[in-house]
C-alpha cells in the first residue's frame, strides 16, 4: 500500500539537520535546540500516524499483506539490479521507528540541558539530528544498498560525535578506533551484500524474502557465507565479540549520545538487520547457532568485565555489550519478536541509566568514578529514584519491562526450537552478574557516605527539570514498556509477538520448525529461576557493598588475580602492547594462553591497522625519487605484461 | 636479399639498446638520445614491413614517427634547458627534491 | 571514399582554432606598448571555445546519427555517441580546471597566455585520441596531448620542483611512447593495418601462425604498456606522485582529470576492439594490474603528509578501480555482453572528474597569498574558519571514500557489481577491500580540518567567482550522480551502445 506520507518520517530529521547547520551559528540556542526537538518530534508523530494506519490496515486485510510504502524515486537501475529509494513500514520497521524517534525525542530534550553550556551547541544538535536521519533511514529502508547508506551514515555521526570534544586527543583516538573498527564491520557487511546481490540476483528485502527459500539451499554455502559476512557487519555496529573493542572507548563522547546511539539505537542496527532478514538466517542453521553463541559469550564476557568497572559509563557500556549479546542470543534462537522486545525494552532502560549518568556526572562535576560517589540518594532525588526503577528493570525483576524481556530470551534458549541448555546457563549466569554489577554501581553511587572531596559535594546539585522530566518518562517507560509482551502463560496477550509475527519466517508459515513441548510448570520454574538469581546478584551486591563494604574488599584480596582480571578488562590492552612491543617476551605458555583468549582479536584489529600502515610506508619509500628506479619498475612491469602474455 | 626477420631482430636490438641506455645513463640528455633510438627502432620495423607488405602506408607512419620524435626532442630540449637554468647540472639523480 | 563531413569535426576544429587564438592573444598581449595582463581574457576565449564544441558535440549528441557522417577523413576520424561522450567529459573538465586555474595565472603573468593555449591544445589531442580507432591517429592525438602537458607541468619555470617533475614525467613518458610505437609498429606488421576493426579481424584470423602469433602479443603487450602508462597503472606509475606534486595545483587535476579519462577511453575502445581477439591473453594481465593498482596506490596514500601527494596515490587508487571495471570485459565478441562493464567505466569516470577536481579545487581555494595549503598540517582547523569548503571538502572526500549517498558509492558500486557478474567476485572482494582501506586516509583529512577549533581567527579568503563556480558544479554534481544517478546512466549506456566502431564485432 503506497503512503506518501512515510518518507516525512525520515525526512524531518534531516531538514532539523540541514537548517540548523546553515542557520545555527545565527540563531539563538533555545531556537536551535526546539527546532532539533521538533523535527524528531514531527518524525514520531507521523511514525505514529504510520503505526495507527498500519493497525488498521492489519485488520483489514490479510496481516503479511499489512506493509506500508513509500517510492520515493528510483535511484540505480542497472541490468538487473533494480533499486529504489523507497520506505517500508511494516510491523517490525514502525516498531522500531517509534522506539527510535521516541527515545531520540526524549534525548534531544535532556541534550537542552546537558550541553546548555557548550561552546558547540548548534553543531551538536545538528549531528544529532543527522544521526536521527541516519538511523531512521537503516529502519525504514527498502532494500540492502539503502540500509547500508544509514548503516554507514549512523556510524559517521556516531564518528563525529565521540569525537565530539576535539580537543582531547584521546577523544579523538576513541574516535579514531570505532571507525576502523566498524570499517572491518562495513566491509563484511558490504561483501555480504555484493555475494547476496550475486546469488539471488536482488537487494530489496521484499525480493530476498520471496526469492531466498526457492533460489538458496537450506543450510547450503552460499546462505551460510552470507549471513556470517552479515553477521561480522553486525558484530561491528552492535559491539560483538570480536568487534566490541570500540564501545566501551565510544564512552568519551558526551552522555546523551552515548545514551542515544551506544545503548539506544545504533547499536541495535545489528539485531535489527538480522530480524529483517530473518528469512535468511533461518536458511542457515550454521549462523544461527554462530550468532547465539556469540551472543551469549559476549552476554557473559561483558557482564563479568562489568562486575569491577569503576567508571559509571564504562560499567553502563559494558552492560550495554552484554545486553546486546543477549539480544543475540534470541535471534540466534529464532526468539526474533522476542529480541525485538528486548531491543525496545533495554533502550528504554539503557538510555535511561545514561541518562541518569548524565546527570550524576553533571552533578559530580565531571567525575565518572564511582569510587568517588556514593550517598547521592538524597541529593539527587529524582535521578535516584529513575535510576532505581532502571536498575531493577535490567536487573530482571517483575512486574518490571527487564524481566518480561530477558525472561523470554532466556526462556527461548532453553525451550525454543534452536534453545540448548548451555545456552541458557550461560545466560542465565550472566544474568546474576548484571544484577550484582548493577545494584553495585546503584550501591556505590547513591548509598553509603558520600566519598567526594569537600568542595565537589558541597556544589552537587539535582539537574533541570529539562532533563529530569525525560528521565521520568523513560522510568514509566521501563517500568511498565514489559505490557506490549507479557507471554500468554502469564495470561498476558503477547502483543508485540503477535504485531511481529506476519514477518518472521518461522512464524507466518515459510518455515516450521518443531519446538520440545513443555508444560507451563516448566515455564514458571524458568521464570523462578530467573527472578531468583536476579534475587540472589542483588543479595551479594548489598553484602558486599552496603551491609559489609570490607568484604569486597577482602574478597577482591582473596580472589586477586581473578579481579585484577576483570579489572583490566582481561588485559586486552596490554595483550596488544606486549604483542606489537614486546614479542620477544613471550613465554610459549603466555602465548597458548593469550591464544584462548578471545581478547587477542583487540590485538589484531591493532595489528591489522599497523600492517596496512608499515605497507604503506614501504609502497611509498619505493618512491625513491631517482627518475632511473621508475624506469626499471617500468622495465618490470613490461617484463611481467610481456611474460604473462607470451608464455 | 635481407630477409624480413633479420631486420626485425636488428630493429629488436636497436630497442634494446634504448632502453639499457636509458636505464644505465644518468645525464638526461643521453637518456633522451636513448629514447630516440628506440623510435627509431620502430621506425626501422615500419620500413621493414612495408618492404614486405608492398605498400607505402608504413613509410609514411615512419615519417609520423620522425616527426614525433622532433616534436618531443622540441619539448624535452626546452625543458631540460630550464632544468640546467635551475640547477647547473643534467645529472638525474641530483633530482631528488620529489620523492616517497 | 575521400569524403569529409565537415560537421563531424567542427568540435575538433573548434577547439584547435581555440588554441591557435589563445596563442596570438598571448603574442599581442607581449607586443611592447601593449604590455598588459592577457590571462582573464586568455581564459574566456578558451572557455569559449570549449563551450562551442561542447555546443557542437551536444547537437551531434542529439542528431546522431543523422545530421552528420561518423566516419570521416576516410574513416581515419570515429565520432560515434561513445567518442561524443569523451569529447564532452573532456571539454568540461577542461572548463573546471580552467575555472580553478584564476589564481595560478594571476602569478604566471607572462605566459598566462601559453598556459590557456596548452590546456587547450591537450584537450585538442585528447579528443582526436578519442575520435578516432586508427593507431597512427591515436598515437598523433595522443603525443599532442602528451607533450602539451609536460610543459604545463614545468610551467613555473623558475620552480625547481616543477621544472624536475616536468623533466621526469617527460623522460618516463617519452620511454613509454617509445614502448607504445613499437608495439604500434609490431602490431601493422601482423594484421598490415592501423585500423582497429582490421587488426581484430586479422588477429581473429592469425591464430593458425604460431610465429606470427607471438608477435601479435608482442605487439599487444607494448601497446598495452604504452597506455598502462597514461592511466597511471601499478608498476608504470612511479611518475604520478611527482609529476603530481611538482605540478601547479590547476595542472594536476587536469592531469588527474581528463588525461587519465582520455586514456581510459582509449584503453577501452582498444580492448574491445582491436585486441578483442586476444582477450584470453590480456585478460589476467588486467586482473593482476587492477589488483596491484589499487592496493599499492592505496596503502602508499595512506603514509602520506601532503594531501596533494595523497590524492597523486589517490588517483592511482581509483586507476585501479577503473581497471577493475575494463579487467570484467567478456572475451565473448558482441557488444551487448561488454556494455554493463562500459557503462559503469563510463559514469565511474564522471564521477571521478567531478570528486578529484572538487578536492583539488578546495586546496586551491585555501591557498592564500601564495602559501600553500597542502598538507595535513596546513589545513588543520580550517573546516571552522571556512565552514562552507569544509563542508565540501568533506563531501568530496567522502565520495572518493565510496561512501553513500555520494557519486563515488554509485561509481564504485556499479563498477563491482559489473565484476559480479562476470563472476569474478574475488576481484570485487578486493575492491571492496581497498575501498574500505581508503576510507581511512580520505576522512583523515575531513578530521583534521574539523580538528580543534582554531583559536585564532583565520584570515579571510578573498571571494573568487571562477573557483566558486566549479567548487559549486563539483558539489552539487558529486550529490546528483550519487542521489539520482539514473540520468547519466542512460545516457552512458546509449554512449555504449552508439558506439559504432563496436558493433562491427557483433
Amino acid at each position: 500500500m503506497q503512503e506518501a506520507f512515510i518518507r516525512w518520517i525520515v525526512l524531518f530529521p534531516l531538514l532539523g539537520a540541514g537548517l540548523i547547520a546553515a542557520l545555527g551559528r545565527r540563531l539563538p540556542r533555545a531556537a536551535v535546540g526546539i527546532l532539533a526537538c521538533s523535527t524528531v518530534g514531527a518524525s514520531f508523530a507521523a511514525g505514529l500516524a504510520g503505526y495507527f494506519r498500519l493497525a488498521d490496515l492489519a485488520g483489514q486485510v490479510h496481516p503479511a499483506a499489512a506493509v506500508l510504502t513509500d517510492h520515493f524515486y528510483t535511484w540505480m537501475a542497472l541490468g538487473r539490479l533494480n533499486v529504489g529509494v523507497s520506505f517500508i513500514l511494516d510491523p517490525l520497521s514502525s516498531a522500531m521507528v517509534l522506539m527510535v524517534a521516541g527515545v531520540s525525542f526524549l534525548i534531544h530534550v535532556y541534550s537542552m540541558g546537558y550541553m546548555a553550556h557548550d561552546k558547540s551547541y548548534w553543531r551538536y544538535f545538528s549531528y544529532l539530528n543527522l544521526f536521527v536521519f541516519f538511523m531512521l533511514l537503516l529502519i525504514t529502508a527498502d532494500s540492502l544498498p539503502l540500509m547500508f547508506i544509514g548503516w554507514e551514515g549512523v556510524g559517521l555521526c556516531s564518528y563525529l560525535l565521540i569525537g565530539f570534544w576535539f580537543e582531547d586527543p584521546e577523544k579523538a583516538y576513541a574516535g579514531k578506533k570505532a571507525f576502523i573498527v566498524n570499517r572491518v564491520g562495513d566491509f563484511g557487511f558490504l561483501l555480504g551484500i555484493i555475494l547476496l546481490f550475486w546469488s539471488l540476483g536482488t537487494v530489496d528485502f521484499a525480493g530476498i524474502t520471496s526469492l531466498a527459500p526457492d533460489k538458496l539451499a537450506v543450510g547450503g554455502t552460499w546462505v551460510t557465507l552470507i549471513t556470517l559476512l552479515l553477521f561480522l557487519g553486525a558484530t561491528g555496529k552492535s559491539a560483538q565479540i570480536p568487534l566490541y573493542v570500540w564501545l566501551p572507548d565510544a564512552m568519551a563522547g558526551p552522555t546523551p549520545v552515548s545514551a542515544l546511539i551506544h545503548a539506544a539505537t545504533m547499536v541495535t542496527a545489528g539485531v535489527y538487520m538480522i530480524v529483517r532478514l530473518n528469512v535468511l538466517y533461518l536458511m542457515a542453521p550454521v549462523s544461527m547457532a554462530v550468532v547465539a553463541a556469540v551472543g551469549v559469550l559476549t552476554a557473559i564476557y561483558a557482564a563479568s568485565i562489568g562486575l569491577v568497572q569503576n567508571d559509571i559509563k564504562k560499567v553502563l557500556a559494558y552492560s550495554t555489550i552484554s545486553q546486546l549479546g543477549y539480544m543475540f542470543l534470541a535471534v540466534g534462537v529464532g526468539a526474533f519478536s522476542a529480541g525485538i522486545f528486548h531491543l525496545v525494552t533495554h533502550a528504554f532502560f539503557k538510555a535511561l541509566l545514561f541518562l541518569c549518568a548524565g546527570s550524576v556526572i553533571h552533578a559530580m562535576g565531571g567525575r565518572q568514578d564511582i569510587r568517588e560517589m556514593g550517598g547521592l540518594r538524597t541529593k539527587l532525588p529524582a535521578t535516584y529514584w529513575t535510576f532505581l526503577i532502571a536498575t531493577v528493570t535490567i536487573a530482571g525483576l517483575p512486574p518490571f519491562s527487564g524481566f518480561f524481556s530477558k525472561d523470554e530470551i532466556l526462556w527461548q534458549a532453553f525451550g525454543g526450537a534452536k534453545g540448548h541448555w548451555l545456552l541458557w546457563l550461560t545466560g542465565f549466569l550472566a544474568a546474576g552478574m548484571t544484577a550484582f554489577y548493577m545494584f553495585r554501581l546503584l550501591f556505590l553511587t547513591f548509598f553509603g557516605r558520600c566519598r567526594a572531596d569537600h568542595e565537589t559535594s558541597a556544589r552537587i546539585h539535582e539537574s533541570p527539570k529539562v532533563m529530569t522530566v525525560p528521565l521520568v518518562i523513560l522510568a514509566v517507560l521501563s517500568a511498565l514498556g514489559g505490557y506490549w509482551g507479557v507471554p500468554e502463560v502469564l495470561g498476558g496477550a503477547a502483543r508485540l509477538h503477535h504485531w511481529l509475527a506476519p514477518v518472521l519466517g518461522n512464524e507466518n508459515g515459510t518455515f516450521r520448525f518443531e519446538a520440545p513441548h513443555y508444560s507451563h510448570a516448566v515455564e514458571y520454574l524458568f521464570m523462578a529461576l530467573s527472578v531468583a538469581v536476579a534475587a540472589g546478584g542483588i543479595y551479594a551486591a548489598w553484602v558486599f557493598y552496603l551491609r559489609r563494604p570490607e568484604t569486597a574488599g577482602s574478597l577482591a584480596g582473596r580472589l586477586r588475580i581473578c579481579y585484577q582480571v576483570l579489572l583490566n578488562k582481561y588485559y586486552v590492552d596490554e595483550i596488544y602492547n606486549i604483542f606489537i612491543v614486546q614479542p620477544v617476551k613471550l613465554g610459549s605458555t603466555y602465548l597458548l594462553w593469550k591464544l584462548f583468549d578471545v581478547s587477542l582479536v583487540d590485538g589484531a584489529v591493532n595489528l591489522t591497522g599497523r600492517t596496512v600502515r608499515g605497507l604503506g610506508r614501504l609502497a611509498a619509500r619505493l618512491q625513491n625519487g631517482y627518475a632511473q628506479v621508475y624506469a626499471i619498475s617500468f622495465l618490470l612491469g613490461v617484463a611481467l605484461v610481456l611474460g604473462s602474455l607470451l608464455w | 636479399m635481407i630477409e624480413l626477420s633479420e631486420l626485425l631482430l636488428l630493429s629488436a636490438v636497436l630497442f634494446v639498446l634504448g632502453v639499457v641506455g636509458f636505464i644505465i645513463r644518468r645525464n638526461i640528455l643521453i637518456m633522451f638520445m636513448s629514447v630516440e633510438l628506440m623510435l627509431n627502432s620502430a621506425g626501422l620495423v615500419l620500413v621493414a614491413f612495408s618492404n614486405k607488405l608492398g605498400t607505402m602506408d608504413p613509410q609514411v607512419f615512419a615519417v609520423f614517427v620522425i616527426a614525433l620524435a622532433a616534436a618531443e626532442a622540441a619539448v624535452g630540449l626546452a625543458i631540460i634547458v630550464a632544468l640546467f637554468r635551475g640547477r647547473e647540472s643534467v645529472n638525474i639523480d641530483e633530482m631528488r627534491l620529489l620523492k616517497w | 571514399m575521400l569524403q569529409t563531413d565537415w560537421n563531424t569535426v567542427f568540435p575538433l576544429l573548434t577547439v584547435a582554432t581555440t588554441a591557435g587564438f589563445v596563442l596570438l592573444l598571448a603574442m599581442v598581449g607581449r607586443v611592447g606598448t601593449l604590455r598588459r595582463d592577457i590571462g582573464p581574457a586568455a581564459a574566456v576565449l578558451s572557455v569559449l571555445g570549449l563551450a562551442v564544441s561542447a555546443g557542437m558535440t551536444l547537437w551531434q549528441w542529439f542528431s546522431f546519427p543523422r545530421g552528420f557522417d561518423p566516419d570521416t577523413f576516410s574513416g581515419l576520424l570515429r565520432v560515434d555517441r561513445f567518442a561524443i561522450f569523451f569529447n564532452l567529459l573532456l571539454c568540461a573538465g577542461a572548463v573546471l580546471c580552467i575555472l580553478l586555474s584564476s589564481r595560478l595565472t594571476g602569478k604566471l603573468k607572462t605566459f598566462a597566455g601559453e598556459y590557456y593555449a596548452l590546456i587547450v591544445l591537450a584537450v585538442f589531442g585528447m579528443m582526436v585520441m578519442v575520435n578516432t580507432t586508427d593507431l597512427v591517429v591515436l598515437l598523433v592525438g595522443l603525443e599532442t596531448m602528451s607533450l602539451a602537458v609536460y610543459v604545463l607541468v614545468g610551467i613555473r619555470r623558475h620552480d625547481q620542483r616543477g621544472s624536475e617533475a616536468a623533466a621526469k614525467y617527460f623522460l618516463i613518458g617519452a620511454f613509454a611512447s617509445g614502448f607504445l610505437v613499437y608495439g604500434i609498429a609490431l602490431t601493422y606488421g601482423i594484421a598490415g593495418s592501423t585500423r582497429m576493426e582490421q587488426i581484430a579481424v586479422a588477429l581473429a584470423d592469425s591464430g593458425g601462425m604460431p610465429g606470427a602469433g607471438k608477435v601479435a602479443l608482442a605487439g599487444l603487450g607494448l601497446v598495452l604498456v604504452g597506455l598502462f602508462f597514461k592511466v597511471s597503472a601499478v608498476p608504470f606509475h612511479m611518475w604520478v606522485p611527482d609529476a603530481y606534486e611538482g605540478a601547479p595545483l590547476p595542472v594536476t587535476t587536469f592531469m588527474a582529470v581528463a588525461v587519465k579519462a582520455a586514456a581510459f577511453a582509449v584503453l577501452a575502445r582498444l580492448l574491445v576492439i582491436g585486441f578483442h581477439p586476444l582477450a584470453h591473453h590480456w585478460l589476467p594481465v588486467l586482473w593482476a594490474l587492477a589488483v596491484a593498482t589499487m592496493t599499492l596506490g592505496n596503502l602508499a596514500a595512506i603514509f602520506q603528509g601532503s594531501i596533494k601527494r595523497m590524492l597523486a596515490y589517490s588517483s592511482i587508487a581509483h586507476a585501479g578501480y577503473l581497471l577493475v571495471a575494463l579487467a570484467s570485459l567478456s572475451p565473448e565478441p558482441g557488444l551487448a555482453v561488454q556494455q554493463r562493464v562500459l557503462l559503469s567505466l563510463l559514469y565511474y569516470l564522471v564521477v571521478y572528474t567531478l570528486m578529484n577536481v572538487g578536492a583539488f579545487g578546495v586546496l586551491i581555494y585555501l591557498e592564500r597569498g601564495g602559501r600553500p595549503m597542502e598538507t595535513l598540517e596546513q589545513v588543520r582547523g580550517t573546516g571552522y574558519g571556512y565552514p562552507v569548503l569544509g563542508a565540501a571538502m568533506a563531501v568530496f572526500m567522502f565520495s572518493l571514500a565510496g561512501i553513500p549517498p555520494t557519486g563515488g558509492f554509485m561509481g564504485k558500486f556499479y563498477v563491482f557489481t559489473a565484476a559480479i557478474d562476470r563472476g569474478l567476485v574475488w576481484l570485487a572482494v578486493i575492491g571492496v577491500l581497498n575501498s574500505a582501506v581508503s576510507a581511512y586516509y580520505y576522512l583523515r583529512v575531513t578530521v583534521q580540518m574539523y580538528m580543534r577549533e582554531s583559536e585564532k581567527s583565520l584570515p579571510r579568503i578573498p571571494f573568487s567567482i571562477p573557483l566558486a563556480l566549479a567548487l559549486t558544479v563539483c558539489f552539487l554534481g558529486i550529490f546528483y550522480l550519487g542521489v539520482s544517478p539514473a540520468g547519466l546512466l542512460e545516457a552512458a549506456g546509449r554512449a555504449v551502445e552508439q558506439a559504432t566502431g563496436m558493433v562491427i564485432l557483433k
